[in-house]
């Protein structure tokens, strides 16, 4: 084998990229966005994500048993502990930074029993995750200027599914909806979503395959304004988000999507309970990408967690939380238009370190 | 935030330097580092545990050679260990002597079955077979056409009936014998590990078409949960081999590793992009690279090779590590390495490639201004760039359309590129470049200036 080729390849593309990306002065897209009455919309009575969840054990369950029922806290505790936090996800960043807090006050015998760490901990994880505005956003009045939810996220994560039980929810609410496809690349995406816009009582504007999502997502935001409907539910590609060329093309029908009379006061981040901690690049991307603005502000105003039913504990919201500063505002916990509910950070912390 | 394993080893393999021998402190607090670098690839906890400890087992007291400095030797060791944990028995697909050969997907939702259905079916056909696609996920609104549409594309037939999935994969073996398909692909339904009603379905649509292989489809994102879904998934169907996918973005794919070591089954395949071609069998080696955040190195060097001419790229690398190298044979590397595909796939696969440089920002036209100031250069200038005074400068920007400042930069960056090639070119095989030498602005060359790449004089162990 030999080696010369990638030192070649590596030479020749630091040099020439790096003189590129120097060169590169990124135009400034000023654009004006305010928020009038914002306005909550919280999808009537949920069920509770508690008893969903633990249709699987919390993930911190056995271990906690067993930390529960010794008698003192040993080195044992901590790496049984933090063994159960990094196996729901939650990253050796924040177990290291939760666990590190409670290792002081342990030192400082203020803390001694095991509960008492048990519930400190809990305690700490639900405070991370307070106080975050996780309404969906609506502006209401202007009849003639829908409200545009933009939902992203990489490939097979629940976009479309997710986009069909919202409208069926914001359909219950007495909103017009109308749906855009704008996911002109999978096969079959258009019907899926069809499909559920006849089950929800909405309208959907749909384009040709392969076309181009932005004039899909531009025509039914005009479509909407025209017929006095509440609020655009635009689809797009799941992507990953090292794609370049695809994450330029979003960054177009997020553009394009304030340029109507619609007003984008949502753009919404689908992640899967299942991804490890790859979301947090993911949540980053896409927040760069969605992002008009100058600066480091993320474009992505919320983040809806699917598939949380099943055995996947979604540890890394904390991450996306605490370092991105996205509220995670919608958890998917079945299949029905139904199971996509509110988040609420003490339940889900409390379903987390359910016991047995 | 994923710094490269060997970043992290760099600190703790400073101190070692000249020692003979690695102490048991010493591995152990190189062991947290590669412990980190595992969890953070969301390598299952209980794997890593048991992987650290074998790891461990083998470094201490290992003998240090004089050649490599200590750490590089640790990684060579767990990348040996990863590398074996991950390959072992490579999956070879044995015909069934009575065709069809039944080949079943399961997973779990949106992890990629259908689309890797189709794709598994065109790679079938490449092995000169003549694959009968059959659509069982009539749960998803419009899975079956998209499974249709995909057919097209690959010139695959498909078969699927509405109702029941059972004996629509009953009807879908009895349509592949009619035609004389010798191999039946069979789409299920993405479900919930724990969801025991379609676990039972799946298990149906196993006992009526009884495959000859069942795969695993998992998307390589998945994060500690892939152990569960592997170990439920496999106590139901029994599955021969797993199917990774969507291993073309930056996730590290630590689940690959956690699969295989819980149910012992290869990963017999690897999807790495939405086109339907870009579907290929596993490579153990690569995978522990990634995990281990090395990169894809080999990957790199099998794609460089169709591309690059050898013999010249032979020469031109020999140039330029001696600092001979002129522009007019960075252009026409450069229009070789444009063959390889897009820009931002092949800086992924670079090991220690600075992140800016992996940003999503990379279009395949960022180097065309630099080819433009290039091409309006003479064949003189381009040899010697130092000829270029203000005039020239001036002529080159209007040529290309581009302004004195960027050719000002594109030359500046040049020589220093020169300056630190011939650097590393003189340390010669056992030493480094030195560190931080050539300034970059805009980007942290890391990786290249100091930690060399591997392959390179003075390189990574294990890949020359």
């Amino acid at each position: 084998m030999n080696p010369t080729y990638p030192i070649l390849a590596a030479a020749v593309l630091v040099f020439g990229v790096g003189v590129v990306l120097w060169n590169r002065r990124r135009a400034a897209k000023p654009v004006a966005f305010s928020v009038a009455d914002a306005e909550s919309s919280a999808a009537a009575q949920a069920p509770a994500l508690r008893s969903r969840m633990s249709k699987a054990r919390g993930a911190l369950g056995g271990a906690l048993v067993r930390l529960g029922t010794r008698s003192g806290i040993t080195q044992q505790t901590w790496q049984e502990l933090e063994e159960a936090l990094l196996l729901a996800d939650v990253g050796v960043r924040v177990v290291d930074e939760l666990l590190t807090g409670l290792r002081a006050r342990v030192k400082d015998k203020e803390i001694v029993e095991p509960n008492q760490l048990l519930s400190a901990l809990q305690t700490q994880m639900t405070d991370r995750l307070a106080g975050a505005d996780r309404s969906l956003r609506v502006i209401a009045g202007d009849a003639d200027s829908p409200n545009v939810w933009l939902f992203v996220g990489v490939n097979g994560v629940g976009k479309t599914t997710t986009i069909g039980k919202v409208a069926a929810q914001q359909r219950n609410l007495g909103r017009k909806v109308l749906m855009a496809a704008g996911d002109t690349f999978r096969a079959a995406a258009v019907e899926q979503l069809t499909t559920w816009a006849e089950r929800s009582g909405a309208e959907i504007v749909r384009g040709n395959e392969g076309g181009d999502p932005s004039a899909v997502v531009f025509d039914a935001i005009e479509r909407a304004s025209a017929r006095k409907i509440d609020l655009v539910l635009a689809d797009t590609a799941g992507r990953l988000h090292t794609k370049s060329n695809l994450m330029d093309e979003l960054r177009k029908v997020r553009r394009v999507a304030a340029k109507g009379r619609g007003r984008v006061t949502e753009v919404l981040l689908v992640i899967d309970a299942t991804t490890g901690q790859n979301g947090l690049a993911q949540a980053r991307e896409f927040g760069e990408a969605t992002n008009l603005h100058d600066g480091d502000q993320s474009g992505v105003t919320g983040v809806v967690l699917t598939k949380l039913d099943g055995s996947a504990k979604g540890g890394i919201v904390f991450a996306i939380e605490t370092e991105l500063g996205l509220p995670v505002k919608l958890v998917g916990i079945g299949e029905t238009i139904d199971d996509l509910i509110p988040f609420d950070p003490v339940e889900f912390v409390d379903a987390l370190m359910r016991v047995g | 935030m994923f710094d490269s394993l060997s970043a992290r080893l760099e600190g703790i393999v400073k101190r070692l330097r000249g020692r003979g021998r690695l102490t048991e402190a010493d591995v152990d607090e190189m062991l947290t580092e590669i412990r980190t670098a595992m969890l953070e690839a969301d390598v299952n906890v209980g794997v890593v545990r048991t992987v650290t400890a074998r790891i461990r087992e083998q470094a201490i007291g290992a003998r240090l050679s004089e050649a490599l400095d200590p750490g590089q030797q640790v990684i060579k060791i767990v990348s040996q260990q990863l590398t074996a944990l991950l390959g072992g028995e490579t999956l070879k697909i044995s015909y069934a002597s009575h065709p069809p050969t039944v080949v079943l997907l399961a997973g779990l939702q949106g992890s990629g079955k259908t689309t890797n259905a189709a794709k598994l079916a065109r790679w079938f056909k490449s092995q000169g077979r003549q694959p009968l696609l059959v659509g069982a996920d009539l749960q998803r609104p419009a899975a079956v056409e998209q499974l249709r549409t995909l057919g097209r594309q690959i010139d695959v037939p498909v078969f699927s009936e509405p109702g029941d999935p059972v004996k629509t994969a009953k009807r879908g073996l009895a349509e592949a014998r009619r035609l004389g398909r010798d191999v039946l692909l069979v789409d299920t339904a993405g479900r919930l590990a724990i969801d025991n009603e379609m676990m039972e379905q799946v298990r149906q649509i196993s006992k009526a078409v009884q495959p000859n292989y069942t795969f695993l489809v998992i998307d390589a994102m998945t994060g500690q949960d892939a152990v569960s879904v592997a170990e439920a998934f496999h106590a139901t169907l029994a599955i021969d081999g797993v199917i990774l996918t969507k291993l073309d973005g930056d996730a590290r794919g630590g689940a690959a590793l956690s699969v295989k070591e819980v149910i012992g089954r290869p990963i017999a395949f690897a999807s790495t992009g939405e086109k339907l071609t870009e579907f290929e069998q596993f490579h153990p080696d690569r995978m522990a690279g990634r995990i281990l955040g090395m990169g894809d190195v080999l990957s790199l060097i099998e794609q460089a090779e169709q591309v690059f001419d050898k013999d010249q790229a032979q020469i031109a690398a020999e140039r330029l590590l001696e600092g001979e190298f002129t522009l007019d044979d960075f252009l026409e590397q450069m229009q070789a390495l444009k063959k390889m595909g897009p820009l931002s796939n092949v800086l992924g696969m670079m090991p220690g490639m600075p992140k800016e440089l992996k940003g999503a920002e990379i279009g395949d036209d960022v180097l065309r201004p630099v080819e433009a100031i290039i091409n309006s250069m003479t064949a003189l200038e381009r040899r010697k760039p130092e000829l270029l005074n203000g005039s020239r400068r001036t002529r080159i920007a209007n040529g290309s359309g581009t302004s004195v400042g960027e050719v000002n930069r594109l030359v500046k960056q040049f020589q220093e590129m020169q300056k630190m090639m011939k650097r590393v070119g003189a340390g010669g095989p056992g030493k480094k470049g030195k560190k931080g030498s050539a300034p970059r602005r805009g980007f942290e060359g890391r990786g290249f200036e100091g930690r060399g790449l591997p392959g390179m004089p003075g390189g990574f162990p294990g890949f020359n």
